[in-house]
């Protein structure tokens, strides 16, 4: 029997055992990673790691050679939300894994299945500051959920076994196996084990008890202004159709983190978008007046809450997760549900009936009408290009259905209010970390989880540039990804925090752009320059028709903001809103940040 | 949260004897800005299974969280807050105590009333062992302490509930048929 708990995607395609045979580590690496599924890995090769890569021809999976190693962890990662896989990439020792390390975070903070394997000096060398030697398990151990040094050859099936089990199942996360090369270099007699992975000190499983679920149905029956927060949990756990479910029996509104964009539909009536710090307004205020709050796998970020003293005074909550440590972390909950999502959804949606919250949803209703008038959307069109309206038109053309990757700035927080998500999955952005540069690599590796897909980059100029380097890589191993950069001549999000909070003093935030229509074109790709919204829809066209990654190069309103906007730390409903049309300068702000700002 | 009452809790958990166990657990400690007021790790009766006991300055929810977070690493076997169960506590500490001659039964007498054991008898110095909870401990030290103290060392606290098998202990226990299924 395989390991139906590691990998429930992707069962192993070798099924017959071929009995004992001598292989080297290097060997057994690629075998044990064949037999998780792997089929694709993105890495870059270095000394310690060679023996491994001297191997590579003799496996059925395909690596992709990134121009740098953090480029690799975030391609691993978006192979991994797009196809809820285990996403794998490989280093060699020292630099080579150093260079992993703000990949493997970004994955940490948003629990993606990783198994990063990396290279490590010989075991004789070990401790003695050998050449591209960095203690790798020690350096990363607060950001994996786990992490092993192999140092024996017949160490490294059973550790990449488990590599996979502990990053796939419970709450997702990286893991890494470091091998060191005598490990990589050793022969023995290798037979795959099958058997499942046995853990003494991991259980990832557990159920609430009978009468929790029946104290959550009284609650959520009992309750007059009820909201549902979706999170990345709603999507990690394929629990889309239960919630779509729940909200049609009881009509409950939804509200959803950035992380759980795509888990409810964007466009069902009783959706209510974002919350939080960029929240619609309609949103933070519902969450503030609200009596039950049933959180589903969301963690009460600080960029979700605001101040925790006046976060949702009046609601009682309930917190499905399956995460104990997540409970009462940064909110204090009336009732937790520990457990996989789906597994308690099931046992709950059949006993629930419908919410007497009508006037709820119609209060809601009513607060939306003064958010409309300030939305840019609805604002005439003076000529300029604004950058809500280029997400909101790539959304329009693409008929919603693109899967959009993005970096992380302004463009993220107007992606995730103006690219109306309706399916899941189809959102990919770095939530917990923040990870400027992530979007491109993180769309080269979902390119390769799902080969028919629209994908879209959306990056701002600053995030883009930090990882340009892996166009080479797009056009070398011929990933297509559709790149729009939303190009505002500035650090957009930090332009915006100057200048709110520090005396509009711009510090190191105006950013030059190479020419990226050259850029392009220097790459054996594709570039298109769009100046105004008029040009939109052919550059749109045109990059979507081309075979080979196309940049279109969005000069956008340079000073425009993100609204609304929580500042850090604030109350959620202490909200800086877009300025009504009437107002012809830029508001006088009195809001400024806290002292525990973040 | 945080304005709720700190007291000092105490946890039992059973580790895999691995190399890093320690590690990661003050990593965790560490990351999660939870303080540790004592740590003690050190063989039990089963191969390859380590016992801890941590000592840590926590409200019920943060102990609550403790605990938690102690479950989610992979080497850790089993965690019990043994805070508010009938337990036995112990410190060990060696002091070496200055004592000339003249001294010397004095010394002896006073330490005989906290039970404490001479371990070496100098020229001019004892060394002293006594185990007991910190309070004694520190009892002791003060009435040691005219005479000069020249050197001291505890130990991390050691803690077991009183009465049958611990949680912790039961969870290993009922372990062990499995793994001798394994092997």
């Amino acid at each position: 029997m395989a390991q139906p708990s590691t990998n429930p995607a992707a069962p192993p395609r070798i099924t017959a055992n071929p009995g004992p045979r001598t292989l080297t580590g290097a060997q057994v690496i690629w075998n044990a990673l064949e037999r998780q599924g792997v089929e694709v890995v993105f890495g870059y090769p270095g000394g310690a790691i060679m023996p491994a890569y001297d191997a590579l021809p003799g496996s059925s999976i395909r690596h992709v050679l990134v121009r740098h190693e953090q480029g690799a962890a975030h391609m691993a990662d978006g192979y991994a939300r797009a196809s809820g896989r285990v996403g794998v990439c490989v280093a060699t020792s020292g630099p080579g894994a150093t260079n992993l390390v703000t990949g493997i975070a970004n994955a940490f903070m948003d629990s993606i299945p990783m198994v990063a394997i990396t290279g490590q000096v010989a075991s004789t060398l070990i401790g003695s500051d050998a050449f591209q030697e960095v203690d790798f398990t020690g350096v990363t151990l607060p950001i994996t959920k786990h992490n092993l040094l192999v140092t024996r050859v017949e160490d490294i099936m059973p550790a990449i076994k488990q590599a996979f089990y502990i990053a796939s199942s419970g709450r997702p996360g990286p893991v890494v196996v470091d091998i060191t090369k005598d490990a990589q270099n050793h022969s023995y007699e290798y037979e795959y084990d099958p058997a499942p992975v046995r853990l003494p000190g991991y259980r990832p499983e557990r159920l609430p008890l009978p009468e929790q679920l029946k104290e959550a149905r009284e609650m959520i029956m009992a309750s007059k202004r009820p909201i549902v927060f979706c999170g990345h949990g709603v999507i990690r756990a394929n629990a889309t159709s239960l919630l779509l479910e729940m909200v049609h029996k009881t009509d409950i509104p939804v509200a959803l983190t950035l992380l759980g964009l795509g888990g409810f539909p964007a466009q069902h009536p009783r959706s209510l978008g974002m919350m939080g710090m960029h929240g619609e307004a309609w949103v933070n205020t519902a969450i503030q007046e609200a009596d039950l709050i049933i959180a589903l796998g969301m963690r009460f970020d600080d960029r979700v809450t605001g101040n925790l003293k006046t976060y949702a005074q009046n609601a009682k909550k309930i917190h499905i997760e399956l995460d104990p440590a997540e409970i009462n972390k940064n909110v204090k909950v009336d009732l937790p549900l520990l457990g996989d999502l789906r597994e308690i959804l099931r046992l709950l949606v059949p006993h629930l009936g419908r919410v007497d919250c009508a006037d709820w949803v119609r209060h809601i209703e009513e607060l939306k009408g003064d958010s409309a008038v300030r939305d840019i959307q609805d604002l005439p069109d003076n000529g300029r290009l604004f950058a809500p309206h280029v997400i909101n038109d790539l959304w329009r053309y693409t008929e919603g259905k693109a899967l959009v990757v993005t970096d992380v700035g302004q463009h993220q927080m107007w992606e995730a209010q103006y690219y109306k998500h309706d399916y899941p999955r189809k959102l990919i952005t770095s939530g917990g970390a923040g990870t400027m540069g992530f979007a491109l690599p993180a769309a080269m590796g979902a390119r390769l989880a799902c080969p028919d897909d629209d994908i879209w980059v959306i990056a701002g100029d600053g995030g883009f540039q930090m990882t340009a380097a892996e166009l080479a890589t797009c056009a070398q191993e011929n990933i297509k990804v559709n790149v729009a950069i939303i190009n505002n001549g500035y650090l957009g999000m930090v332009r915006q925090w100057q200048q709110f909070f520090y005396g509009g003093r711009y510090v190191a935030t105006p950013i030059k752009s190479p020419d990226y229509v050259l850029l392009a074109q220097a790459h054996g790709l594709k570039g298109i320059c769009v100046k105004s919204r008029s040009d939109v829809r052919a550059a749109v066209d045109q990059a979507r028709s081309n075979a080979e990654t196309t940049i279109i190069d969005f000069r956008v309103e340079q000073e425009d903001s993100v609204y609304p906007m929580v500042p850090a730390g604030a109350d959620l409903d202490a909200m800086i809103r877009r300025p009504k049309p009437e107002l012809k300068s830029a508001p006088h702000n009195p809001i400024f940040e806290t002292g525990d700002d973040k | 949260m945080n304005g709720e009452l700190q007291t000092l809790r105490t946890f039992v958990a059973y580790v895999e004897d691995q190399p890093g166990v320690l590690n990661r657990i003050a990593s965790l400690f560490r990351r999660r800005n939870f303080n540790i007021v004592s740590l003690n790790v050190g063989r039990t009766h089963e191969p390859g299974i380590s016992r801890m006991t941590v000592v840590v300055e926590a409200d019920d929810d943060k102990a609550r969280r403790i605990e938690a977070n102690l479950y989610k690493l992979v080497n850790v076997l089993s965690v019990e807050d043994i805070t508010k169960q009938p337990n036995i506590v112990r410190d060990l500490a060696l002091i070496k105590v200055k004592a000339p001659p003249e001294k010397r039964t004095e010394i002896l007498q006073l330490c005989q009333v906290f039970r404490a054991r001479t371990l070496d008898v100098g020229a001019d110095s004892l060394v002293v062992e006594i185990t007991g909870t910190q309070d004694k401990i520190e009892g002791l030290l003060t009435i040691l302490a005219p005479f000069g103290v020249l050197e001291m060392v505890q130990s991390g606290t050691v803690a077991m509930s009183r009465g049958g098998i611990g949680d912790a202990a039961k969870s290993i226990a009922q372990e062990k048929p499995k793994v001798a299924v394994v092997a």
